[in-house]
């Protein structure tokens, strides 16, 4: 798909991946994400200690939000969050907070199949908040978004950096954050 | 285990409130059983001997309806990609998904059972040990026909793919089941049959997992 692209990305970075459509960029992340395994080269995470066990990493320290957001429609908005978030280690109360900053409270008793794609997107970006981990994978996580929650999720973004959290998007608009722009070769 | 128990209630939910599964298979299950008796004809001693196969045969064909959507839901709106990234092993959920489908499904099926085969003139003395089987074999089929729903991920036609891997990994539970309960109206001993059903539904809860565990992971790369 494409070969010769090397990124490093430490505490604190953000990296925006730019590349036509069809590029890789979903597929990169997927690969980071350990979904895909590259033909060639490799992934490798560290933490302050050292380097990381892959899966050990993945499982506990990695977000992704794609184009599924892996909401069911037939279940309430509030049901899924507490899902997705207790799943990926968060609480039920830093759930309900995330809910807050992005401003879905008022939806959270709807149903899934009720929410618009913006207000989907919201919920799935809600587990980042909710469940600390350090690397976020985002594909076009802002495409959905109306002007005001870019912004509020760009707070939430460059919040997540300070606090030494890593942060690769998949993007075709850039980033609220000063971000590093990492194109895929074509 | 606390995760599991959530992602237990949460396939439990889907499964009541998400297109009727377990309505579904009960729905099925008594058109079949309705249907029989006009299609073999009314004679009681016919629909006696063959009450407890039919039911038998029927729940096997009842428990495969559902299945097809057992991993496909998951794989098309991402949760599965959700699920794969956390501590907790595939294999584990791949598990507990099976056992929330078998009581979604085969715990309702197998209370339907013996009272379909009585219904159609099975003797009531049997109806225990059709219960029995049906739970141990709707576990069994459901393990089973879970291996065939993640094999068919991502693929067109999954629900015939499952038929065709499926259907000659259920001919010994249903030949162990089926040979109990002609083993029991017969007077012969028939418990050999229940324990091997039962030992082929533990074998299937022990090592479908592991495949279901790595079919998945084959879709979602």
């Amino acid at each position: 798909m494409f070969r010769g692209f090397g990124l490093e990305l430490a505490a604190g970075e953000a990296a925006a991946l730019t590349g036509a459509n069809g590029a890789g960029k979903t597929s990169l992340l997927r690969t980071v994400a350990g979904f895909i395994a590259p033909a060639r080269g490799r992934v490798a995470f560290a933490g302050p200690a050292g380097p990381l066990d892959e899966d050990e990493a993945r499982g506990r320290d990695v977000h992704l939000v794609g184009h599924q957001e892996g909401l069911k429609s037939a279940r309430s908005a509030r049901s899924e969050l507490l899902f997705q978030a207790a799943w990926t280690g968060g609480s039920q109360a830093s759930a309900l907070a995330a809910a807050g900053e992005l401003g879905l409270t008022p939806l959270l008793d709807l149903e899934v199949r009720r929410l618009s794609a913006g207000q989907r997107r919201r919920l799935a970006l809600a587990r980042l908040l909710a469940s600390p981990r350090s690397l976020w994978l985002l594909d076009e996580p802002l495409a959905p978004l109306d002007a005001r929650h870019r912004e509020l999720f760009g707070e939430a973004m460059q919040r997540h950096l300070l606090g030494g959290g890593l942060i690769l998007a998949a993007v075709h608009d850039p980033l609220p954050i000063p971000a590093r722009t990492a194109p895929l070769p074509a | 285990m606390k995760l599991l128990w959530r992602l237990y209630r949460r396939e439990l939910a889907l499964a009541w409130n998400g297109g009727g599964g377990p309505l579904l298979s009960v729905g099925f299950y008594a058109a079949v059983a309705t249907l029989v008796p006009l299609a073999l004809g009314p004679s009681p001693e016919r629909l006696a001997a063959t009450a407890p196969g039919l039911a038998w045969v029927a729940l096997a064909l009842a428990s495969l309806l559902s299945l097809e959507r057992l991993f496909e839901r998951d794989f098309e709106d991402g949760a599965l990609d959700l699920i794969a990234l956390s501590p907790t092993p595939l294999e584990a959920v791949a598990a507990v998904k099976c056992l929330a489908q078998w009581t979604a499904v085969g715990a309702p099926l197998s209370l339907a059972a013996p009272l379909a085969a009585v219904a159609l003139g099975a003797s009531p003395s049997l109806a225990p040990l059709i219960l029995a089987c049906a739970a141990a074999g709707g576990l069994a089929f459901a393990f089973v026909g879970g291996t065939g729903a993640a094999l068919a991920l991502g693929s067109r036609r999954g629900g015939l793919l499952i038929a065709v891997v499926v259907l000659p990994l259920l001919t010994p539970p249903v030949i162990f089941g089926g040979g109990a309960i002609d083993a029991f109206a017969a007077h012969l001993p028939w418990r050999s049959g229940l324990l091997l059903l039962i030992a082929y539904a533990l074998a299937a809860g022990g090592l479908a997992p592991l495949a279901m565990a790595a079919a998945c992971r084959n879709a979602q790369s």
